[in-house]
């Protein structure tokens, strides 16, 4: 056990079971912007290969258009509609948006910021994010 | 730079890529998506000036708000002044690097120097 | 190290028991921490602190311990109690629904011994964002009277004034599980307890300081502050509403 500052460490900060759905959402929203992150590099390097002509274009598009292609760009809508409608979401409450008013707290002290609304707006990023997917997936499949 | 200041373009660049983006999907699905991508049909994209420049500017905002992102996820892995610096310096290398390359595919497609 | 032990002969009848292990380390000799249990008796109206102190007074008296009120108002017994930070003396072991209650020192703060662990960098937060009232009129003159507020003004801040520093928030933080440099949601609720009061002028200086690369923007709002919090300050909500100031979203 690291005993200096005995942090949680990283660990700590992924494990989503303790805390309800904000910490789920957090977690989400980490990983969603890395994955988008890695195939924004990634789109960019496909794309570029534009500039090898015809034949340069066809060849990578084959590399892309399967199976597993598509099913990676299903995870790729979802993680875009979830970082989108969540980060959405966090930046309004960072404003001091939904998060509830002061006031004299009562026990059992549930906290005014944790309140529905947000948990809708979690729960709705989710629901969209597998919505789109599963459109994603019917627009590449379908064809 | 302050951070503050840092944080609101980190939120400016995510909305208004929010939007771009948006207008960029709807592209695909103007036409068959399988079509969407053949390469005459990309190529007419990329000449087409507005939306070249609406590709360029989904390249800028993306990018600073990728890279900030990946900085401000790094910065709270670890700490120390050495590392926070190289964190910061090295994801705004990154950042202006992919910015070049994908400005180099938008420019020399754009111009027909394909 | 396990060690099964029981204290039923000073026990009533209707009482349950329970299996309570924890954790013990003592930096100055152990390499890692080690669970003791012990088997212990409990009414519905027993707390885990009570439960520990039991195990102090009959079997291990060199269980490391920090308490003093009894009552969650010194903020002395913080601890992991099943996996989450919570107030020993205001946690009641019939709550927990389980047969076996672990205790172990809280997260993200260096341990002294045991359950105890060190509130120098908790202080020295809270101190760093200016805790007090700052005013231009340092002195008032004799024949001025007190500073009025209204209740509406006292409802601005009054839920954060809360706060009695046990470091739950700081324990349940998922940017202070690796940032050892970040200010915390103590500390951030505090200056926004301040920011909010009507009667100070320090905003532009406190905002200053919690405006670095470990400061407000560190928070992700994930919320785990305010669902320990046992006092029901809400750090969180104070966080934001403090970010609403340097977004613009408040003035």
């Amino acid at each position: 056990m690291p005993q200096d500052e005995h942090k949680e460490g990283i660990g700590g900060m992924m494990n989503p079971t303790r805390y309800g759905i904000e910490r789920v959402a957090y977690l989400l929203m980490r990983l969603s912007g890395l994955g988008l992150l890695a195939y924004f590099v990634a789109h960019i390097y496909e794309t570029s290969n534009i500039l090898r002509g015809q034949v340069g274009w066809n060849e990578f598009l084959e590399l892309t258009q399967t199976t597993e292609g598509h099913l990676f760009l299903a995870i790729v809508i979802a993680m875009c509609v979830f970082h989108t409608v969540n980060g959405i979401r966090v930046m309004l409450g960072h404003g001091g948006v939904g998060v509830g008013k002061p006031a004299r707290p009562d026990y059992p002290y549930d906290p005014a910021s944790q309140n529905y609304r947000h948990k809708i707006g979690i729960y709705s990023s989710i629901v969209l994010a597998a919505v789109a997917a599963m459109y994603g997936l019917a627009v590449m499949f379908g064809e | 730079m302050r951070e503050s200041t840092i944080m609101k373009i980190h939120y400016g660049t995510a909305l208004a890529a929010v939007a771009l983006v948006a207008v960029h999907i709807l592209m695909r699905l103007t036409q068959n998506f399988a079509e969407s991508l053949e390469y005459e049909s990309v190529l007419a994209n990329y000449k087409f000036i507005p939306y070249a420049i609406m590709l360029e500017l989904i390249l800028i905002l993306l990018a600073v708000h990728g890279f900030n992102g990946l900085r401000v996820i790094l910065i709270e892995l670890k700490q120390g002044r050495i590392y926070e610096k190289a964190v910061s310096y090295g994801c705004l290398a990154a950042m202006i690097g992919l910015i070049a390359y994908g400005s180099r595919t938008i420019i020399m497609t754009n111009m027909g120097l394909v | 190290m396990a060690q099964v032990s029981s204290t039923s002969n000073e026990q009533s009848s209707t009482a349950k028991s329970i299996t309570l292990k924890i954790s013990r380390y003592n930096p100055e000799h152990d390499e890692s921490s080690q669970f003791m249990e012990f088997n212990v008796k409990y009414e519905k109206w027993t707390t885990v602190l009570e439960a520990i102190l039991d195990v102090k007074k009959h079997f291990d008296h060199s269980v490391a311990v920090r308490y003093s009120c009894r009552q969650a108002t010194c903020g002395s017994c913080g601890m992991i109690i099943n996996g989450k930070p919570r107030l020993a003396c205001f946690t009641k072991i019939s709550e927990l629904d389980s047969d076996v209650v672990t205790v172990e020192p809280m997260n993200n703060f260096p341990v002294i011994r045991d359950l105890a662990v060190k509130f120098e960098k908790l202080f020295d937060s809270h101190q760093k964002i200016k805790p007090y009232l700052i005013r231009d009129d340092t002195e008032l003159v004799s024949d001025e009277k007190e500073f009025l507020q209204t209740p509406e003004e006292v409802e601005q801040y009054i839920q954060f004034a809360n706060c009695i520093k046990c470091g739950l928030c700081n324990s349940a933080c998922p940017t202070m599980a690796t940032d050892s440099s970040f200010v915390g949601p103590q500390a951030l609720a505090q200056a926004y307890r301040y920011v909010a009061d009507s009667r100070d002028k320090g905003k532009d200086s406190r905002l200053k300081i919690i405006d670095d690369s470990h400061g407000i923007w560190r928070c992700h709002f994930a919320g785990s502050c305010s669902q320990v919090c046992p006092k029901g300050v809400d750090p969180a909500m104070g966080i934001q509403l403090l970010r609403g100031y340097m977004l613009g979203f408040r003035s």
